[in-house]
């Protein structure tokens, strides 16, 4: 690869990315010599003389500052477990709730099988912390929710958001995209949010394409007559 | 030893069956693949990394691996019984060894990783084709590898050595009778697994390495293969 060709590229375990000392490595990546190497398997990608390698399939990996949709599982004596799809459980302090809770009455804020926005506050050795104390997050109380793989969201949010703002557009609703892969839809009708999620279904099936966002485009037009 | 040895199905000493492979098979596992030799196909299926249970076999210094090696019962031409059984317990523990070395399982510290392996056919080989879905499938569900591994079975029918035994030549009787060498190799030429239960002497078991070191790099194309060429076709 050289500098001019930082075209992205399908790498597997073990795979030398580049040879020589003028890359350092990234997320996905390890250098070994004088050889990067790639120890995922996903798309190798060069920025600023970093390589990195983005997995594209597999788990969802959590990081600080995603915002996700999940699950309440438990409740316990000070906030609540929410299943977000890691492999760790996610915990919402009743600290990081921006209004007062009654510790008895924890339930009547949110309760088992409640969905909720969050944003993930803080990642240690024994847990996932959540907080609940921006603008648009908070529990769900309608709407519908699209499930699909997490390493499809970047493609589903589009650069710069472009692809999710078109669909919110078209469709006329609001769109929260989780990072763990779960989307909340709300519109006025229900039409229009099943509509949502059939444009989101097709953005993913779709997700190989490049110039995703003129191809849903197209699709839009077609659907629409 | 005579320049024309004569395999039963007709390949040269050094021909693999006609391999395919294809990840993504499995809908609902984290990541998954195909691989076969000839009539032997493997399917493997990776669940995790998630959270061990039960808890106290967490280990908080590295993650762990956990394989299960299982023949379906219509795999073979008499029906075996289903379930665990001495053979395959031993071939999923040799599974898990074979795999474990490029597997970056500290990674992953108190999870585990779950590997299944399904023979939906079997024509000899079986461990072989095992391991080379249960890498596709490890690299698949996005999990760090070091890199990745090829597995392939080294026969000694008499006194000739050959490449991917099958069924027929598992059973040679001739001479000396048949000795099956299953090697399992990294890309650069590391060997992550050997057995051997027969006699070899020390040179042909060299000679057997080198064969087998040959045979992993044109596996290691299929499986580089599947993996390029999964994107666009999956959902």
């Amino acid at each position: 690869m050289t500098k001019e060709d930082n075209q992205r590229k399908v790498v597997i375990p073990g795979e030398v990315i580049v040879k020589g000392d003028n890359y350092l490595p990234g997320d996905g990546t390890e250098k070994r010599g004088e050889e990067i190497v790639s120890i995922k398997y996903g798309l190798s990608e060069e920025q600023n003389r970093l390589i990195k390698v983005i997995p594209l399939s597999g788990i969802y990996h959590p990081r600080r500052g995603n915002v996700v949709i999940g699950k309440v599982e438990n409740l316990t004596f000070n906030g609540w477990v929410i299943d977000i799809g890691a492999p760790e459980g996610a915990f919402l302090s009743l600290m990081e709730v921006p209004k007062y809770v009654n510790k008895d009455g924890l339930d009547e804020v949110m309760d088992f099988g409640d969905m909720v926005i969050a944003k993930i506050w803080s990642i240690n050795k024994r847990g996932i912390d959540l907080s609940i104390k921006s603008r648009g997050l908070g529990k769900i109380d309608e709407g519908i929710i699209v499930k699909v793989n997490p390493n499809k969201v970047p493609r589903v949010i589009g650069k710069e958001g472009s692809m999710v703002k078109l669909i919110k557009d078209e469709t006329g609703c609001n769109i929260t995209v989780g990072q763990n892969g779960l989307i909340w839809i709300k519109g006025d009708k229900i039409e229009d949010e099943l509509f949502a999620k059939k444009s989101i279904l097709f953005v993913t099936e779709k997700s190989y394409i490049s110039g995703l966002t003129e191809e849903v485009k197209k699709w839009f037009e077609k659907e629409k007559k | 030893m005579t320049k024309e040895f004569k395999r039963p199905d007709g390949r040269k000493v050094d021909e693999l069956r006609k391999m395919s492979a294809k990840v993504g098979v499995v809908p609902n596992a984290d990541g998954s693949a195909m691989f076969s030799f000839g009539d032997t196909i493997a399917i493997a299926a990776v669940y995790g990394p998630k959270k061990m249970h039960p808890q106290h076999k967490q280990n908080p210094e590295k993650g762990t691996l956990r394989c299960n090696y299982n023949m379906i019962s219509f795999s073979v031409n008499d029906r075996i019984r289903p379930g665990m059984s001495r053979r395959s317990m031993e071939i999923s523990e040799i599974s898990k060894w074979a795999l474990e070395p490029v597997l970056m399982i500290d990674n992953y510290p108190n999870m585990v990783v779950d590997v299944h392996i399904n023979i939906l056919q079997a024509n000899a080989s079986t461990r072989c084709a095992g391991i080379n879905a249960a890498c596709l499938a490890l690299a698949h569900a996005g999990i760090s590898m070091k890199n990745m591994v090829s597995s392939v079975s080294i026969g000694k029918l008499d006194k000739q050595l050959v490449v991917d035994v099958d069924k027929k030549e598992e059973d040679w009787e001739e001479g000396e009778g048949a000795t099956d060498i299953p090697i399992t190799m990294t890309s650069d030429d590391k060997i992550t697994h050997l057995q051997l239960d027969g006699k070899i002497t020390n040179k042909q078991l060299k000679d057997a390495i080198e064969l087998a070191r040959k045979a992993c790099k044109e596996i290691y194309e299929v499986q580089k293969k599947a993996l390029k060429e999964s994107l666009g076709e999956e959902k």
